[in-house]
């Protein structure tokens, strides 16, 4: 065996930053709950994470003490709303390293946050003096990818019908890697977005888009990343990602539902016309027309999910003390052992990569041909609580042959006893379906 | 909740080794015959149901699918319960399995009118699952209505 020295002055193993997963779990409280008679075990976070203690504090706290509207009132109580509002969206900056706070703008979710830049693209190509690098019409192209969530699918193929551009999208390979062989002839110069997930929700795919950032820019094309499985799991720095927009979801992140983030680059942002029309978002109104205001306002008409983004600035400050290289850390062992873990369970089949590199720690995977609607009901008999069907993508499933998958998805707080608990479970599964 | 009270032997069994499965063609030519497919968006399970009838009696009920244990067993209990049956009768039964798998638990079955299908009162206390016992019920009465012969209204509380 060869041993590999790790070069004097370079980050060595033993830096690995770490926590302690048993007093984390000590913060949600719902991981205390049992199941039809057995200790919960969650393995279901790529749907939705669970909450600390902190972050439920900092929402109950917000409606008993600070509780008003926001950017609208001269009150104590208007101002307190409106600065920890506003302190939020400098959290939720500051954690993927935006270069200015105007650039977060909070949404409902990611899927408000992709139909945001879709409908911006259709409000600015019914407009001749609209920025041209929104304006769509026949000819021109929207890529994206076999392997997205459908809510990074449906807005696309909406916006092509509304403006006659033509949707294209990379295949997926067997591995369950984007297939990016066709690079050159997808992203060409009738491109005018590409909108791509950079972390599968269903395969746990890691995308590595520097290949497809290049050709984008080649092209003149605008990158957009659906970010919602990787801000929660690892380290996001959106200057060194090299996108134009990213968006991400506050629930998957130990944030409340109910908000979401779309960050773009202020220049474009500032380029792009009104999608909801309201209050807050105006300069000035009269019977005649009215002028918006500037990014993020000009995108959040309406009294916006206050509560919720402040409790989301709490996340991002739960999430900042364990630390994300941590977080993504802790996750890169739990996948390793789980890929290891699952192979050993006879007939079990993964779809996705199968080793723990380019990918993170949510595994789908068929268990023979037991339908994962009877995999999902056996392991919730034990308290394990996975994810069944076809996960909001579709294509996948299409792809692989199959109408669904079962999903086991990991976070911060997920131990390697759970997934022990998994594998016993699918045990039980074999015995039942057999 | 225990784990046997959904997955009864007869549901397993059913599924296992269905009866009557695949499509067939009417075997007297002279039949009406109605096909309708359904499709339960949330899991992706899908199953097709073909109906032949002179009007009177459901000579044949065939289907094919692709699902869940639940989903598969119940259109193996569709077909051997409908059978053979007059279509006043089965629709009869069609509203008694409609009624025992929506009922949340609080509906008595009667085996007389239900046969196997009696194994799926559990179902109906696992809400998520309710649905999938209900697929090809729901497709039967499609392929029904369109070989002619009319269902009267089922009321569903899903």
């Amino acid at each position: 065996m060869t041993t590999i020295a790790i070069p004097p002055g370079m980050p060595q193993y033993d830096d690995v930053p770490g926590y302690d997963v048993a007093a984390v779990r000590a913060d949600f409280p719902i991981l205390g709950r049992e199941i039809n008679g057995h200790p919960l075990v969650y393995l279901d976070s790529a749907n939705t994470s669970h909450k600390p203690r902190q972050v439920l504090d900092v929402l109950r706290e917000h409606y008993e003490r600070h509780n008003a509207n926001v950017s609208r009132s001269v009150h104590t109580l208007g101002t307190e709303a409106t600065e920890a509002y506003e302190a939020a969206r400098g959290r939720v900056a500051a954690f993927v390293n935006a270069p200015s706070v105007d650039e977060v703008v909070f949404t409902k979710n990611s899927t408000e946050a992709i139909n945001i830049v879709a409908y911006a693209f259709s409000n600015a190509s019914l407009r001749a003096d609209a920025d041209p690098r929104f304006r769509l019409g026949p000819g021109d192209e929207i890529v994206i990818s076999e392997m997205e969530h459908h809510s990074n699918i449906v807005p696309w193929q909406l916006l092509a019908e509304r403006t006659g551009a033509t949707l294209r999208w990379f295949p997926v390979t067997e591995q369950g890697r984007l297939d990016e062989s066709g690079l050159t002839d997808l992203v060409n110069e009738r491109t005018k977005i590409v909108s791509l997930v950079h972390m599968s929700n269903i395969l746990g795919t890691i995308n590595a888009t520097a290949r497809i950032t290049a050709r984008v820019r080649e092209v003149g094309a605008l990158l957009l990343l659906d970010c919602s499985q990787s801000v929660p799991h690892m380290p996001i720095d959106v200057v060194d990602l090299d996108a134009d927009f990213i968006v991400f979801t506050g629930h998957k992140m130990c944030g409340p539902t109910g908000i979401g983030v779309l960050w773009g680059r202020a220049e474009l942002l500032a380029a792009m016309p009104p999608v909801l029309g309201g209050g807050s978002m105006i300069e000035t109104v009269t019977m005649g027309g009215s002028t918006f205001a500037a990014p993020p306002a000009r995108f959040e008409a309406g009294t916006p999910p206050i509560a919720e983004a402040v409790a989301l600035g709490a996340a991002v400050d739960y999430l900042t003390g364990l630390g994300m290289r941590a977080i993504q850390w802790h996750e890169k062992q739990l996948t390793a052992y789980a890929l290891d873990a699952l192979g050993s369970v006879p007939g079990l089949r993964i779809f996705g990569p199968e080793v723990p590199v380019g990918r993170g720690g949510t595994i789908s995977f068929a268990l023979g041909d037991v339908h994962p609607h009877d995999v999902g009901q056996v392991l919730d008999s034990r308290g394990v609580q996975v994810r069944v069907g076809h996960h909001c993508a579709r294509p996948v499933c299409t792809r692989f042959g199959v109408p669904a998958m079962t999903r086991a998805s990991f976070y911060l707080y997920t131990t390697t006893e759970e997934i022990d608990a998994l594998v016993a479970g699918l045990e039980q599964v074999r015995k039942v379906f057999g | 909740m225990q784990l046997d009270t959904l997955y009864q032997e007869i549901i397993l069994d059913h599924y296992k080794h269905p009866h009557g499965r695949g499509l067939r063609d009417a075997a007297d030519p002279a039949d009406q015959v109605g096909e309708a497919h359904h499709v339960n968006p949330t899991c992706g399970d899908e199953v097709t149901i073909r109906v032949a009838t002179d009007g009177d009696v459901l000579h044949d009920v065939s289907y094919d699918g692709m699902g869940c244990s639940i989903s598969q067993a119940s259109a193996s209990v569709l077909h051997e319960l409908l059978t053979g049956r007059n279509m006043a009768e089965a629709f009869e039964v069609h509203t008694a399995f409609v009624t025992l798998v929506s009922g949340r638990g609080q509906v008595a079955p009667d085996e007389d009118v239900l046969g196997d299908g009696v194994a799926f009162e559990g179902v109906a206390r696992y809400p998520a699952r309710v649905k999938c016992a209900l697929l090809p019920w729901m497709a039967f009465k499609d392929a029904a209505a369109r070989a002619g012969v009319g269902a009267s209204p089922t009321e569903v509380k899903a």
